[in-house]
């Protein structure tokens, strides 16, 4: 075929009919119209009695319980992130006895359920009466209370939480320092850098790459996690507030969805914060960062208006 | 090695900067040095030749303690390299001791090895913050002179990741010299970059050895070695085969091994 050259002596554009995907429209129509029937359905079932949904949707009760949710993931996380740190480098130390240790107690908390190691601080009392800090081996005291005072179950619940996510995010942060190429860490020697100078401005800038998405992961599972402490029945986050509001007036059903409605707003909150730190820390590593969902709405409206006012002139 | 040297002569001052005397290095059962001796003056560019696996990567890496030797003596400036003669033992340096000797040797690798996640001007203004202590505008200012003698002064805000090789292998230069360094390693410093590319690392090489750095450069760059060096040094199978003037050795070769590379690499 005789190619036809255009004015600047090049082949014209390929302009071809795109091929035709009438499956495609078939299995989009058949799965939206199943999609909208369960949601008309659940929308509209009387029993799910939304009026209370909507009741008890901004209570203050309802609200304490969410902010009790938020503290409770927070706290363990950084703490359980601080853990992590310390137990990825103490498995990688020259010393033997530190890195038996970290094994030891990554072994330890992730081979109990959480539920268990719940169950377990709040009941320390029965196994520690006396809770004491000072000069081991029976020495003098700096601190000493009941464990039944010190040891509440607010305090039950941060200690099982953060204990047993400092044994995940160990696993976490070693990936991560395990990623980091071995030349960096000769680099940075070969520069004068201590082996802590090297740790805190080389390899964990780098490992952080790896570590965020998992993390990200970690504390959207912390959040839903957090509920389990309705077991102890004293602290009061969203799951064991809505229990206890609908032990009084029995509406389960629209308590619950106010619980899991929340849950669902706070973990989508957690997917834009970890979208935004992904991309900071994946600075140096590709040329170009994806643009922000801000700048892609940018661009798209850019691309799309010159076309349609054209049209309109 | 029964017939080392007497242990007083690695401490002279003055003109030496890199002595080996019967250095050995292990990795396990296998003998990568099997006694290298060598004298580096002050000033001097030594280039280091040899097929791969002759062990010139790893004595290199032993001159700033990358490795430690397993046999032998290697001084740096009349020091030891990682350990203190104290009477007839010697004693392990601590970790500090050996980061603050080799901040003043500078150290430039075959894959570049920069901190990909700091620009270029991060990468060379990191070492002189923490180790040197130097304020951040120093430091700034510093870091702003040597990558402009590279040839880089306006790519300063680049990570590695938007640069090319060549020019990664400039900013690592420039790193290395920002610790103000005696000495330079360099490790098959082109090895890793396109042929077109070759030339701007050189040629940054060759202004530094001009300016009278005292260089080791290990190197399958013959051109190089022939307008640089003044000492070019044949290593094969852990030992020096032979060394000399680079006219000596490259242009007449005395041993075979030497003949058979010289004649494969060009």
């Amino acid at each position: 075929m005789e190619l036809e050259a255009n004015e600047r002596g090049r082949p014209e554009d390929i302009k071809a009919v795109p091929v035709r995907h009438p499956g495609r429209w078939i299995a989009a129509t058949i799965t939206l119209v199943a999609a909208a029937s369960v949601g008309w359905s659940f929308l509209n079932n009387p029993r799910a009695q939304w009026g209370v949904f909507g009741d008890w949707f901004f209570s203050q009760r309802v609200l304490d319980g969410v902010l009790t949710t938020i503290e409770l993931t927070a706290v363990s996380m950084a703490i359980g992130l601080a853990l992590g740190i310390i137990l990825a480098v103490m498995r990688q130390s020259a010393n033997p006895v530190l890195r038996s240790i970290s094994w030891f107690y990554i072994w330890l908390f992730r081979g109990t359920p959480l539920l268990v190691q719940l169950i377990f601080w709040f009941n320390i009392a029965a196994l520690y009466p006396q809770i004491r800090f000072g000069v081991p081996f029976g020495g003098p005291a700096l601190f000493s209370g009941s464990a039944n005072t010190v040891i509440t179950a607010t305090v039950a619940a941060y200690l099982a939480l953060s204990l047993n996510e400092g044994a995940y995010m160990a696993e976490i942060v070693r990936a991560g320092l395990l990623s980091v190429d071995e030349g960096q860490n000769e680099a940075a020697e070969a520069l004068g850098l201590s082996r802590f100078q090297t740790m805190r401005h080389v390899v964990l800038p780098q490992a952080m790459r790896v570590i965020v998405p998992p993390t990200g992961n970690e504390t959207i599972n912390m959040l839903k996690t957090t509920s389990l402490v309705f077991v102890l029945g004293q602290v009061l986050d969203l799951l064991t507030t809505v229990q206890l509001i609908y032990a009084a007036n029995y509406k389960v059903i629209p308590l619950l969805l106010v619980a899991s409605a929340w849950y669902l707003i706070l973990t989508s909150v957690l997917y834009v914060g970890q979208y935004y730190l992904e991309r900071r820390f994946g600075r140096g590593t590709s040329r170009n960062l994806p643009p922000t969902p801000r700048q892609r709405l940018i661009a798209a409206w850019r691309k799309w208006r010159p076309v349609h006012e054209g049209v309109a002139a | 090695m029964s017939s080392l040297p007497p242990i007083s002569g690695i401490t002279e001052h003055g003109t030496v900067m890199v002595k080996a005397e019967g250095v050995h290095k292990r990795f396990g059962a296998l003998e990568v040095l099997k006694g290298i001796d060598l004298q580096v003056a002050k000033g001097e560019v030594m280039c280091i030749l040899g097929p791969s696996g002759s062990g010139k990567s790893t004595f290199l890496r032993c001159i700033n303690h990358l490795e430690a030797i397993n046999a032998g003596r290697l001084s740096v400036d009349g020091e030891l390299v990682g350990y203190t003669q104290k009477g007839e033992l010697l004693h392990t340096l601590r970790e500090k001791d050996i980061a603050s000797a080799r901040s003043r040797i500078g150290m430039v690798f075959q894959r570049f090895n920069l901190f990909p996640h700091m620009t270029a001007e991060q990468n060379v203004m990191l070492a002189p913050m923490k180790v040197q202590g130097l304020g951040k505008a120093e430091s700034r200012a510093r870091a702003a002179k040597l990558l402009d003698r590279v040839g880089l002064g306006d790519r300063g805000h680049s990570y590695p990741a938007q640069l090319s090789g060549g020019q990664q292998q400039r900013v690592a230069i420039a790193r290395a010299l920002a610790m103000e360094p005696k000495l330079m390693l360099f490790d098959e410093p082109t090895s890793a970059l396109d042929p077109e590319l070759v030339g701007e690392v050189l040629n940054v090489m060759r202004d530094l050895a001009k300016e009278g750095m005292t260089m080791i450069v290990v190197t399958h760059e013959i051109g190089f070695a022939k307008a640089a060096a003044d000492t070019v040094v044949f290593m094969d199978e852990g030992v020096v085969v032979e060394s000399g003037d680079p006219r000596s050795v490259l242009d007449n070769p005395q041993h075979d091994r030497t003949k058979l590379f010289l004649r494969e690499v060009s």
